[in-house]
């Protein structure tokens, strides 16, 4: 799997490059500074690119800007975005471009690697990788007069682990529940948010996102 | 202190009918200020023979309470406050205070308006009343010539034309007119006798320069303090949270990488906890880089952290955002604070179920409105959170009003100086 990395700081960029590689992921380029992100990203077109949001030369957002335009150029071009900090407002930004593929998880996340890698492939893959700490903050809200607030405890909960990107199997391993029983909740959540039965497979995505979105 | 103008006071807070008694109440009040007067200029020539020093030690005060007096009259009748612009003695001791009573102009000044309010004062007070009395006077004429002896009351303009019981009558318009002319001039001739005052007993501008450096120089040193308890309480959150952290991390790699031989399973152990405390560690300096300046506010200013503020909010908030450019970085970090404290409040206390959030940039200055539809009763009580921004803001000259019945909503204006000049335009994000 190609991918492609952005970070400025030498001794991340270099763990980052060590850990995909030692996973058979082949690193085609890694940029260290904003400008230069959006054309390696629109010239090598990687299966998945991990991105720093600050980035030089303003250290402010750039990555985040860079990802979010080089997303517009090639639509669903895979972007998993790391950051010391996560903020709704920016996982709003990166979502509103729709479908999926996109990921924003805290930097600390990479410290577990096997989930650090899901991650990374499940962007790739075309889902996405939300850090529970975005999820956390959204779910927690006072929702009296939304849909959302009419969601069981455990129903929020299978929901904040869907919007994870988390896949049902995933899901029933993390609440100890069986794969069956995680399936009867989120067709419970679908209902309850109004997302009628489709074939479209990224329901699951857009129960997040739309309410995500919506705010 | 800062003092902050929450509540104006209402032009005349007199009824209309009081105001010739008060006039009356004035002139004769005027008249008695000669005394006071003349005992001044008396004593002063007679420092040389002591005599002058207890006696302007008393007649001075004496004098100060008398203005002092007519300062809380006269504002009611401003609509404003008349500051008190006298010196204090920088020293204890009798006399220190009688130097500084002779060098402070505004006893000078006191003694001025004592002489110009027993002339011109007592003419514009006494000519409010008597125009009431003149209406009072011809009402009643016709009764007063009937019941008192000839030649009393027959000649009411000095002998200009002599009446009778029966032609007095014809003097009744006279009462209309006086009354009409109060009706319009009344209130002004009290008015200009109370801006004459302010002109004489309220501060020069170089006594008002004086109050506004004290009143800067004890917020300067407010921020100061504040300033540096914030400095150790960074210190005290780094040297107690994320470097205790790390140091028992590096201890817990250094056991792991002796164990790893010996002991693979001890050794994953302790790498796992390892970690744990890394990432514990992590967390605890993203609180702390948070509360230092969020990052969010360096990324997108104002307008971008205060959305996100809101977004974080467990219930909904509405921002509308229209300033120009972004506000120099304090003023920018200052006024973030205020709003998140403000909003945090809005959580806690005001069971709310919406809010909003409004800034603007109008008259050099950032008006930012936190409002939310919650029970009310919101108080700035020294230790609490209003407290706490009112100083915060106070230190950039910036003023802080709550409004907060006890059934709400409450609202909570701040206001934080902030030129235009200072605005900078966003540097744009490059061409990328």
């Amino acid at each position: 799997m190609r991918v492609l990395i952005a970070e400025d700081h030498a001794l991340l960029r270099d763990g980052l490059i060590r850990l995909l590689e030692a996973h058979d992921f082949e690193v085609v380029e890694a940029v260290d500074n904003g400008p230069r992100l959006v054309p390696a990203l629109v010239e090598h077109r990687p299966d998945v690119a991990v991105v720093d949001v600050r980035l030089p030369p303003t250290f402010t957002d750039e990555g985040l800007k860079a990802a979010i335009e080089a997303r517009s150029q090639v639509p669903g071009l895979p972007i998993l975005v790391l950051s010391q900090y996560v903020e709704q407002l920016y996982a709003r930004e990166l979502l509103t471009g729709g479908g999926g593929g996109v990921g924003y998880l805290l930097k600390d996340r990479v410290s577990n690697v096997a989930e650090f890698l899901d991650a990374v492939r499940r962007v790739a893959a075309g889902g996405t990788a939300m850090d529970p700490d975005v999820i956390g903050q959204l779910l927690a809200r006072n929702t009296r007069d939304e849909p959302i607030g009419r969601l069981t405890p455990r129903e929020s909960e299978v929901l904040g682990l869907m919007a994870e990107g988390r896949s049902n199997a995933a899901i029933a391993g993390a609440l100890f529940v069986t794969e069956k029983a995680v399936s009867k909740h989120t067709n419970n959540i679908f209902a309850k948010l109004d997302l009628p039965p489709s074939e479209d497979d990224n329901r699951r995505v857009i129960a997040v996102l739309t309410y995500l979105s919506s705010r | 202190m800062t003092t902050v103008a929450t509540t104006e006071a209402p032009p005349m807070r007199y009824p209309k009918l009081a105001q010739p008694w008060i006039a009356l109440f004035l002139a004769i009040l005027a008249e008695l200020g000669i005394a006071l007067f003349v005992l001044s200029v008396v004593s002063v020539p007679l420092i040389a023979v002591w005599v002058g020093i207890p006696l302007l030690l008393v007649v001075v005060p004496a004098a100060r309470w008398f203005a002092n007096c007519h300062r809380t009259m006269l504002a009611g009748f401003l609509g404003e406050r008349i500051p008190r612009p006298y010196k204090k003695p920088p020293m204890p001791g009798m006399l220190m205070r009688l130097r500084t009573i002779l060098t402070d102009p505004q006893t000078w000044r006191d003694i001025i308006w004592l002489l110009v309010n027993a002339v011109l004062g007592f003419t514009l007070c006494l000519l409010s009343a008597v125009l009431f009395l003149a209406t009072l006077f011809y009402l009643v004429y016709p009764l007063l010539v009937g019941v008192t002896p000839e030649g009393v009351f027959t000649e009411p303009f000095g002998g200009l034309l002599t009446v009778n019981f029966w032609t007095s009558f014809l003097l009744m318009p006279v009462a209309l007119i006086a009354f009409l002319i109060w009706q319009a001039a009344g209130e002004r001739l009290l008015k200009a006798n109370a801006f004459l005052a302010r002109s004489l007993l309220g501060p020069t501008e170089s006594a008002k320069l004086a109050m506004r450096v004290r009143e800067l120089a004890e917020s300067r040193a407010e921020t100061v303090d504040t300033q540096a308890a914030e400095l150790r309480r960074i210190e005290r959150d780094l040297h107690d949270g994320a470097q205790a952290r790390l140091a028992a991390l590096s201890m817990n790699l250094g056991m792991a990488e002796e164990m790893v031989a010996r002991d693979p399973a001890q050794a994953a152990a302790l790498l796992t906890e390892a970690r744990e405390s890394a990432s514990t560690a992590l967390s605890e300096l993203r609180d702390l880089v948070r509360g230092i300046h969020p990052p969010v506010l360096a990324d997108r200013g104002l307008d971008g952290a205060v959305r996100a503020l809101a977004m974080s909010c467990p219930f909904k908030v509405d921002v509308t955002y229209d300033v120009p450019g972004r506000p120099p970085a304090p003023v920018e970090s200052a006024a973030y604070f205020a709003v998140a404290e403000c909003l945090a409040n809005a959580v806690k206390y005001s069971a709310a179920t919406t809010a909003w959030i409004q800034i603007t940039h109008e008259d050099e200055k950032l008006h930012m409105i936190v409002g939310d539809d919650g029970i009310g009763g919101a108080v700035i009580r020294p230790g609490g959170g209003l407290y706490g921004i009112e100083r915060r803001l106070a230190a950039f000259d910036g003023t802080l009003t709550v409004v907060s019945p006890s059934a709400g909503p409450t609202t909570v204006i701040m206001e934080l100086p902030c030129e235009s000049s200072s605005l900078k335009t966003t540097p744009s994000s490059g061409t990328a």
